[in-house]
């Protein structure tokens, strides 16, 4: 290293600059962003899109493996009576956890501290599986506080009674949605990030600090192509008008230049027929020619197909 | 090339590790330039090829992305290293072998890389796409590699001082190592929300600042002076550079999140220190362009200096855009725009690329002791990734100024993307023209190869005249 002692005081420098420089760009925000607390937006997220939406050991090629759904409840899954409409959040055995309830420290003192005392999450176990609720607490302020309740310890609910009792109409695959945004690559064009200056009036509220907490990843996108899609489900909620979108964009809107994404239909349809995609094809070419009048007919989606589970994403985007 | 993967080191010809990261580079930046115009076909005429998982642009965008930065890019950058290093310090490259396997491992890593990423297999982390297991391959077989020979070429040195291109290279090598390791802890620990955001932004950044755009120019420090005969203008104005871009250059990452909920403090001292980033930039850009005093003749005569000297004209725009466009003042409007991509495009495709292509010019004509086989293809080459990069360039920045406008004077979307479309056609025109440059090129370094006129020995490359 004798050749080195002209660059001491060099090297000394260097270590105090970028040292200095990585600890105002990553040791000083930390404390901003540790202690947030969860807001409603967060914790929901991260309850309906599971532990991690990128690559994950559970789930090595995105392909919907051990991934949560959400459902709606109308029967109380242990009794069968009527109950008030209900939103679950169900992990079959071998489903990893949501980030709040593995390390509960992510969800700020207040969301965890009733989440564990009152939502019981230190009992829920990945090989049993569980269910989770959006429970609330009534401040003193008339405001309400979230957390995350873990129904399969406070009222007994296994995930498969639920998944019984909510039926497949009622069952969302956004987790497995949100993952094929991702694998799909549709985060290159639709952000999911309104921006704080004329954005909201046309997209949507940005987010807040809170809204995050638990997301992995949170794919804002940075080159926007098309529209903000945060809150798409509030601007646009049928689920015909997505599944024509999907199939062909261009038979909803003319101009778009979203490709299609016919192949998240997989080879059947909803009645186990093979769909004949070169006949489609062919006859949307005469329609586009003018010599039909009408634009064949989209297939039904099976229940089990990526595009349903990519449009249960969608339309979660409230 | 592969034979010496398994020779004894000594009998491993002096230059090889550069010589097969370099054609492994041009190879690399002909894929990913091809997979850039292929996508922006897609962009400009959406049902061209369709209805095919694997040619999806959302399968496609990230390939073309991580082809460039870490086939070309990066591969030429290893080149460079690989010759500059020990040429300056008067020594050889420490391991010849260590070089060869690195070059090796870097093809199959990044061939299995992009591969997974091909198929959807991401973590959906813009510029960290990679799934974490390859994260792990590309810090242990290929950054930290060609770390350890550059600081032990430095180390075994036969000069008493350490030359400007080598203080980069050092540091550089060094740095993106810490970036890649630090920016990939969400992937390693899986850290969430906006903590994933920010770091995922702070990656992006500093792999930009503390790797690219120094060893970019590092490059130019040594080419310029090494082919015009004239020494450096001035090494104080090298060490500012080099000094601020240590401190101002590895400090903004929040300011490319903007508009997302961070701290505000975070944010406007992003954007101070991002303005700050002009003063590395004016040094660069006046130290090259007044030490080529007097041989200006030159960059009209030889390609090399044609090329690094159209780069370094490149950083001015590029940094005066990099410098103002993170303001509030400014992103407002063109956050998220084409605005963003035609200045992504101008940092890499411009400036660097133009750098590093000299390099590898020089480079293997150099170490393989042959005269470039031809000129006109040479011209060619030059002209059409200036003339392509350009349409690209001017085509984008309007689109994204349409969409700003669209964006604040609240446009219904589907109009934007009317409006964009002639200049998507201008893109694709534009990135087609760059891919067929780089087909003439690779096609002349293999030429160059096996029936370039062999360089006397003791003459360098640019003392002869071009034949052809």
């Amino acid at each position: 290293m004798v050749n080195f002692r002209e660059y001491k005081i060099g090297a000394r420098f260097f270590g105090l600059a970028l040292g200095g420089s990585m600890t105002i760009t990553l040791f000083m925000p930390s404390f901003d962003l540790r202690n947030v607390n969860a807001t409603e937006v967060a914790l929901d997220k991260q309850l309906w899109a599971g532990h991690e939406s990128g690559f994950s050991l559970a789930d090595p090629f995105l392909t919907g493996e051990h991934r949560p759904v959400r459902v709606t409840l109308k029967t109380d899954p242990k009794t069968g009576q009527p109950m008030a409409s209900t939103v679950a959040y169900v992990y079959p055995a071998g489903t990893p956890l949501p980030n709040g309830v593995d390390h509960p420290d992510n969800l700020g003192n207040i969301v965890e501290q009733l989440s564990r005392d009152k939502g019981r999450i230190g009992e829920a176990s990945k090989s049993q599986g569980a269910v989770f609720l959006l429970s609330s607490e009534p401040q003193g302020d008339g405001s309400k506080q979230f957390y995350i309740e873990n129904a399969s310890a406070t009222k007994g609910w296994n995930p498969e009674e639920v998944m019984k009792a909510a039926g497949d109409e009622n069952t969302y695959h956004a987790s497995y949605g949100k993952a094929i945004f991702v694998r799909e690559g549709c985060w290159w064009c639709h952000t999911l990030l309104p921006e704080e200056t004329q954005d909201w009036q046309v997209f949507g509220a940005p987010p807040m600090l809170g809204d995050f907490n638990g997301e992995s990843p949170t794919a804002f996108g940075s080159d926007r192509k098309a529209p903000d899609i945060l809150h798409v489900g509030s601007r646009n909620s049928s689920r015909e008008w997505m599944m024509l979108h999907f199939f062909n964009p261009r038979l909803v809107q003319p101009h778009s230049i979203m490709p299609r994404f016919d192949y998240l239909w997989g080879p059947i349809d909803d009645k186990g027929q093979k769909i004949d995609f070169d006949k489609w094809r062919a006859e949307y070419n005469e329609y586009v020619d003018g010599k039909r009048v009408t634009p064949p007919e989209v297939p039904m989606y099976a229940s089990n197909s990526d595009a349903r589970a990519l449009i249960d994403f969608v339309l979660s985007l409230k | 090339m592969f034979k010496y993967l398994f020779a004894r080191s000594e009998d491993i010809p002096e230059g090889s590790a550069a010589v097969y990261f370099g054609f492994s580079a041009i190879v690399w930046f002909v894929i990913g330039t091809g997979l850039g115009a292929f996508n922006a076909s897609k962009l400009a005429f959406p049902d061209f090829v369709t209805g095919l998982e694997f040619v999806s642009f959302g399968h496609m965008r990230q390939v073309h992305v991580h082809a460039v930065i870490f086939g070309w890019i990066s591969m030429a950058f290893a080149m460079a290293m690989m010759y500059m290093t020990p040429a300056l310090g008067n020594t050889k490259l420490w391991s010849e072998k260590l070089g060869v396997w690195n070059a090796f491992l870097w093809n199959v890593g990044l061939s299995l890389g992009l591969t997974l990423l091909w198929a959807g297999m991401t973590s959906g982390r813009e510029y960290s796409d990679f799934p974490w297991f390859i994260d792990l391959y590309i810090a242990t077989f290929m950054t930290i590699p060609l770390g350890i020979n550059v600081w032990m070429t430095v180390i075994n040195r036969k000069t008493q001082g350490i030359y400007t291109t080598n203080w980069f290279f050092a540091s550089a090598v060094f740095m993106v190592s810490i970036v890649f390791i630090v920016g990939n802890l969400p992937e390693w620990f899986h850290l969430t929300g906006l903590t994933e955001a920010y770091l995922t932004w702070w990656f992006a950044h500093n792999v930009l600042g503390l790797w690219i755009t120094p060893v970019a120019a590092a490059i130019a420090y040594y080419t310029i002076p090494k082919v015009t005969g004239n020494p450096l203008y001035s090494h104080r104005i090298g060490h500012l550079h080099f000094w601020s871009v240590v401190v101002f250059y590895s400090t903004p990452a929040a300011h490319h999140l903007m508009s997302a909920p961070l701290p505000e403090w975070l944010k406007s001292f992003a954007s101070v220190e991002g303005v700050l980033i002009l003063v590395p930039a004016v040094a660069f850009v006046s130290n090259i362009l007044l030490t080529m005093q007097g041989k200006w003749n030159m960059f009209v005569e030889n390609l090399e200096i044609r090329f690094t000297v159209t780069g370094c004209l490149m950083a001015i725009p590029l940094n005066m855009q990099g410098g103002f466009q993170q303001t509030r003042a400014i992103n407002w409007y063109i956050h998220g725009t084409g605005w963003i991509v035609a200045h992504a495009h101008l940092a890499l495709l411009g400036f660097s690329t133009f750098l590093e292509a000299a390099a590898v010019y020089l480079g293997l004509q150099t170490l393989m002791k042959r005269k470039l086989y031809s000129l006109t293809l040479g011209n060619l080459h030059f002209w059409f990734l200036l003339i392509g990069f350009t349409t690209y360039w001017v085509s984008m920045t309007i689109a994204g100024l349409i969409q700003g406008a669209g964006k604040i004077y609240e446009v219904p979307y589907i109009d934007v993307v009317m409006a964009e479309h002639p200049y998507m056609i201008a893109r694709w025109i534009g990135g087609s023209l760059v891919f067929t440059g780089n087909c003439f090129w690779l096609y002349n370094m293999w030429m160059t190869a096996r029936a370039g006129t062999v360089i006397p020995e003791g003459r360098m490359a640019h003392e002869l005249a071009y034949e052809r």
